[in-house]
């Protein structure tokens, strides 16, 4: 194979079948169990769901950064750029992380080294894999902080961590991330600790640049609207699974899922706020551990049916790439025989 | 920086007068004295003896003479050794014990930190068992063992060293060397346990995380993101350790024969040498206080969210 000239491929990530578990003394928790994605070049793909669903483990799973003990990989492929990410030798590993594959994480107070200047650390970042000089390195990274609208960047630049408030610890871990040049970028939760007016920044500088390097990214998010505005696709996680997937316009037009659409009437809306009522999704999400084989929402669902309580549902094409898992679509024969 | 560092070395001398204030008493205070014998001396005797040294006169009078010549750096004439005052035993011997000393906590602080990582790196391996069973051997095995079986092996089997001395019959570095590794055993079990635990920890966190994730090599991320971090508990654990072990181990110095002055503190104790064991204190304590003081200022060196003003 010629190393020069990159292949394209259709899809830059394939995840298929996923699992990754945490053995545990209470048991086995199922934290990812299952789920099947994949993200084409250029596509900006949202994943939603609840607390403890799985997003942040979905996407530590694919940089191969699961705490092992007590993570472990149990079974799935993730094709990049058609090789398995998971059989991948260490040091083939290190030329995707950072390089390929840019992460930010959830953490913004705790995954900068305090010991370390920012400048240290962002300098290092693009020296991994790009070949400039230390100045050259320190000019980019400034210009990155700029871009995510630190103030004073040539100053603060070398600052510590410490001397950054969360909001611009966030700032600084999506201009690390930013400055790989990745061809994926995962931003897990990227701007929960940043006003709106930020947020919104933010956002839209993580679209400019992914628009204008063909970057693909995976967004992680709580936030149905931070959804809507900046992803095509979107993938709907409950329990370790994906329970929906759809085109972002036809999963708020028409959502399959009880939980999906749970989720979209739980937004707060400014034309329906003033009958005063929000709707929210009842209960708790499940307990990740020993789950037995049901639908893990049906505890929670409105129509919810007896054949959800005993078996978890087949996953139904909609039609139009719209997919989910929801025994309310399956067919007669499967009902039939379940 | 520098004010703290003033600031610091001031606070230093109440800290040392308190010291100093409370061994004076507690050494009078505890039964027996300098000069009791199983014979009773002869009354008169007595009389002259303790006039000789002052101790007929009120105890805070004593207090005050005794204070005025420390100051002056005059630690008083032993109550036991008739030869020389204080100040002469402690400045012979006291070198000999640092040299000691030295060389023992640099042979752990090596050999322990470098164990103590490729254990915390290789977790769970042949090194890491290896590693942690030789340090729950320094832990848990007294140095009166260990300096016989060293003696044996490296002195009267192999011939490689003399068994005991220092710097006698012709010998110089080579009487250090086993006397320091019995010395260093305990610290080095115990640095190369704290290294491990605290790596562990550090390589753990989500900044070394960050790094992965910025594909760095382990190599790289252990030097350039954990060192720091994990060296903390190090650091405060060597300023104590430091100050204890070159004010000399009356084992080690028992048994290789070496003129530290580790035979002072138990010595003085129990002749009931109120002098020489408020002086030997009074030098542990320095030592103490400087060495708390390094470490307060290798700590802010090392974490830069540590500032002193
Ligand atoms: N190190 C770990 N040990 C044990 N369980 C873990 C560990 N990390 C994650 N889990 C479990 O995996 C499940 C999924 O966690 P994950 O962090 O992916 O949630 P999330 O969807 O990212 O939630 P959030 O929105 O709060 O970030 C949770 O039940 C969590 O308890
Ligand atoms: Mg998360």
């Amino acid at each position: 194979m010629n190393k020069k000239t990159p292949k394209s491929y259709e899809n830059m990530l394939e995840v298929k079948n996923l699992k990754t578990y945490f053995l545990t003394d209470a048991g086995i928790v199922k934290a990812v169990d299952g789920i099947s994605f994949s993200l084409r070049q250029g596509e900006t793909l949202g994943i939603v769901g609840e607390s403890g669903c799985g997003k942040s483990v979905t996407n530590l799973s694919i940089m191969r950064l699961i705490p092992s003990p007590p993570g472990k990989i149990v079974d799935g492929q993730i094709i990049f750029e058609g090789t398995d990410i998971l059989a991948l030798p260490e040091n083939e590993l290190r030329n995707i992380r950072g390089n390929k594959i840019s992460m930010v994480f959830q953490d913004p107070m705790t995954s900068l080294n305090p010991f370390l200047r920012i400048s240290t650390q962002m300098i290092e970042t693009i020296r991994i894999h790009q070949d400039i000089s230390k100045k050259e390195a320190l000019a980019k990274s400034i210009e990155m902080l700029k871009l995510v609208g630190i103030p004073a960047a040539e100053e603060r630049i070398f600052n510590y961590p410490h001397q950054f408030s969360g909001g611009m610890r966030q700032r600084v871990m999506i201009a690390m991330a930013l400055s790989c040049e990745a061809k994926i970028l995962i931003a897990d939760e990227p701007t929960t600790a940043l006003d709106v007016t930020i947020q919104a920044q933010i956002l839209e500088l993580i679209q400019k640049l992914s628009k204008k390097l063909n970057t693909s990214v995976i967004l992680i998010t709580h936030d149905l609207g931070v959804v809507a505005g900046m992803c095509e696709n979107v993938c709907v996680m409950y329990a370790g699974k994906i329970v929906e997937k759809a085109k972002t316009d036809d999963l708020y037009k028409q959502p399959a899922h009880p939980y999906t659409f749970g989720l979209i009437q739980s937004v707060p809306r400014l034309d329906k706020a003033k009958d005063g009522k929000l709707f929210s999704i009842e209960g708790q999400p499940p307990n990740v551990i020993d789950l037995p084989p049901c639908c893990p929402f049906h505890p929670r669902c409105h129509k919810v049916m007896d054949i959800c309580r005993n078996q978890y549902p087949p996953t139904v094409d909609l039609g139009n790439s719209h997919e989910v898992s929801c025994w309310l679509y399956a067919e007669h024969k499967e009902l039939a025989d379940a | 920086m520098t004010k703290y560092i003033i600031r610091r070395l001031l606070g230093i001398i109440p800290t040392l007068l308190i010291i100093i204030t409370l061994s004076f008493f507690i050494v009078r205070v505890a039964p027996g004295g300098p000069f009791d014998t199983e014979k009773k001396l002869p009354e008169v005797v007595m009389r002259n003896i303790e006039a000789k040294y002052h101790l007929d006169e009120p105890l805070v009078v004593q207090y005050g003479r005794y204070m005025f010549d420390v100051l002056r750096g005059d630690l008083g004439p032993s109550f036991r050794y008739k030869d020389h005052d204080v100040n002469f035993y402690i400045f012979q011997s006291l070198p000999n014990s640092m040299i000691l000393g030295v060389i023992a906590i640099s042979i752990s602080i090596i050999f322990g930190i470098s164990s103590g990582m490729l254990a915390a790196v290789k977790q769970n391996t042949w090194v890491d068992y290896l590693s942690m069973a030789l340090a729950v051997v320094g832990i848990s095995v007294p140095l009166f063992v260990i300096a016989p079986v060293l003696q044996y092996v490296f002195a009267m089997q192999l011939g490689w060293l003399p068994t005991s001395g220092w710097f006698t019959n012709g010998d110089g570095w080579q009487t250090i060397l086993l006397p320091a590794v019995t010395l260093a055993f305990a610290d080095f079990a115990t640095i190369a346990r704290l290294t491990r635990s605290s790596m562990l920890d550090t390589l753990r966190s989500d900044y070394i995380r960050t790094a992965k994730a910025k594909g760095m090599r382990s190599s790289s991320i252990i030097f350039k993101h954990a060192m720091k971090g994990s060296m903390l508990p190090i650091v405060s654990y060597l300023g104590p350790a430091f100050a204890g072990i070159i004010t000399g181990s009356v084992v080690v110095e028992q048994v290789f024969r070496i003129p530290g002055l580790g035979k002072f503190f138990v010595q003085s104790s129990f002749n009931r040498d109120y002098t020489l064991i408020v002086g030997v204190v009074i030098v542990y304590s320095v030592i103490l206080v400087i060495m708390n003081f390094i470490v307060d200022v290798v700590y802010s060196l090392l974490d830069p969210r540590i500032t002193y003003k």
